[in-house]
């Protein structure tokens, strides 16, 4: 019985590990290309991405390969090699699960100008609106994210208002019927800008170049 | 379950008929009602419905294949357990193809990929029927279970997307007048659906049944 059962699992865990070994490759490299667009969509008129690394120091620095633990900035250049922006990713709990986001920062001007969806379990048909709607993504095409003197944190934080009641540049127009969701959204960028904005600042001239 | 191991006994040839029985006589949804878990959770677009049909036809397939292969080695005090890691392998294998396939298609079917292994269609068939038959009839049998499960599966996604987001795998089919009923797309539109879908079934076979006495 017992020789029985070792047999079967050991077939098993075997057939499961070749097929992870096989698929990883593919898996790893649909993850990146997912990410890869993802950054082209936050960063309109990027054509290169360089990734960048925070360092303890709090300066950036180009990273090579791949650290999973590491705090990365994904910085699009044009073809002439222009800055144009940094994308980051952030995370917060919405209303049914975390949600993972990935924005686009253009440090010249001081606005966030563009925001993707990467992950959320939201209600289909209500909170999954923040990654469709267009009205509500059109918030993320100019979002005044302007720091304080010193870059030390956000002069306004975000804030996500009723539908149509935007008023202000910082201000994010909420959709009907997925406050909560929305709300989320405003908060994980209230929750990253001020942590993730300042060291960009602070290493334009390092972005700038590139290298 | 106890019926259907008297059919598969008194039947001596195995053919077309346990292909065709899993689709229509004993279809997994409609007529002994397993697999609702997944069924309502995923059926809320074409392409989610198709996708979750697909993986599980892979599962029930080569699993139904291995418990046939390992039958008479398997004590039966342990078949249970023999018989939940050959299926929990085979549904990480799954996982993994699906994520090759496509990171999309695994996202929106979600948690729902490794729930796989606690589908009852599967177990109930490598009990009922793979555990007791030689391997092709085992494999003919899933294919059969599990194009039943892809027909009701596909018909509820095909319904609650039309209904629900006005489009059919994807491609939207009315114009920008049409409302979508949110509700469709929700769990409850899903109850909604499999019920009157159950009625329709049920009704047709009372119909057939006095048709051919």
């Amino acid at each position: 019985m017992l020789r029985t059962l070792i047999g079967v699992a050991a077939v098993a865990g075997t057939l499961i590990v070749v097929v992870f070994q096989l698929t990883l490759p593919t898996i790893k490299a649909n993850k990146a290309e997912a990410l890869r667009r993802a950054v082209f969509d936050v960063l309109p008129g990027a054509r290169k991405v360089v990734t960048f690394k925070l360092e303890e120091d709090g300066s950036l620095a180009p990273l090579t390969g791949d650290d999973e633990r590491a705090v990365k900035y994904y910085a699009g250049y044009t073809e002439d090699h222009q800055l144009i922006g940094v994308a980051i990713e952030a995370q917060g709990q919405g209303y049914q699960d975390v949600i993972k986001v990935l924005y686009g920062y253009a440090p010249a001007e001081q606005h966030i100008i563009g925001m993707k969806v990467l992950e959320s379990k939201e209600t289909p048909g209500l909170g999954d609106k923040i990654g469709k709607d267009r009205v509500f993504l059109a918030n993320f095409d100019k979002l005044e994210a302007r720091l304080t003197e010193g870059d030390a944190t956000l002069q306004h934080a975000f804030e996500v208002v009723k539908h149509g009641a935007k008023k202000n540049p910082w201000q994010i127009d909420g959709i009907t019927g997925a406050t909560i969701s929305s709300k989320a959204v405003g908060k994980l960028l209230n929750a990253s800008a001020p942590r993730h904005l300042p060291p960009v600042q602070k290493n334009m001239s390092r972005l700038k170049e590139g290298k | 379950m106890r019926q259907e191991t008297l059919t598969a006994a008194a039947a001596p040839e195995i053919g077309l008929d346990t292909f065709l029985d899993g689709i229509w006589k004993e279809n997994p949804t409609f007529v002994t009602v397993l697999g609702m878990c997944p069924l309502l959770a995923v059926s809320n677009s074409v392409q989610n419905a198709l996708a979750m049909a697909l993986a599980t036809m892979f599962v029930l397939v080569m699993s139904n294949m291995a418990v046939s292969l390992v039958r008479n080695v398997i004590p039966s005090q342990v078949r249970l357990v023999a018989f939940i890691m050959i299926i929990a392998t085979f549904v990480t294998v799954a996982e993994y193809l699906l994520q090759a396939i496509s990171l999309e298609l695994h996202r929106a079917l979600g948690a729902f990929v490794p729930l796989i292994v606690v589908n009852c269609i599967i177990l109930g068939r490598a009990e009922a029927f793979a555990s007791k038959n030689p391997v092709i009839p085992s494999i003919l049998d899933g294919l059969g279970t599990s194009m039943g499960f892809l027909l009701a599966i596909f018909t509820m996604g095909a319904v609650r997307e039309i209904l629900g987001s006005g489009s059919f795998l994807g491609f939207p089919l009315f114009g920008d007048n049409f409302e979508p009923w949110v509700v469709m797309i929700l769990p409850s539109g899903g109850f909604f659906v499999l019920g009157v879908l159950m009625l329709g079934v049920n009704r047709l076979n009372a119909w057939l049944k006095a048709e051919t006495r």
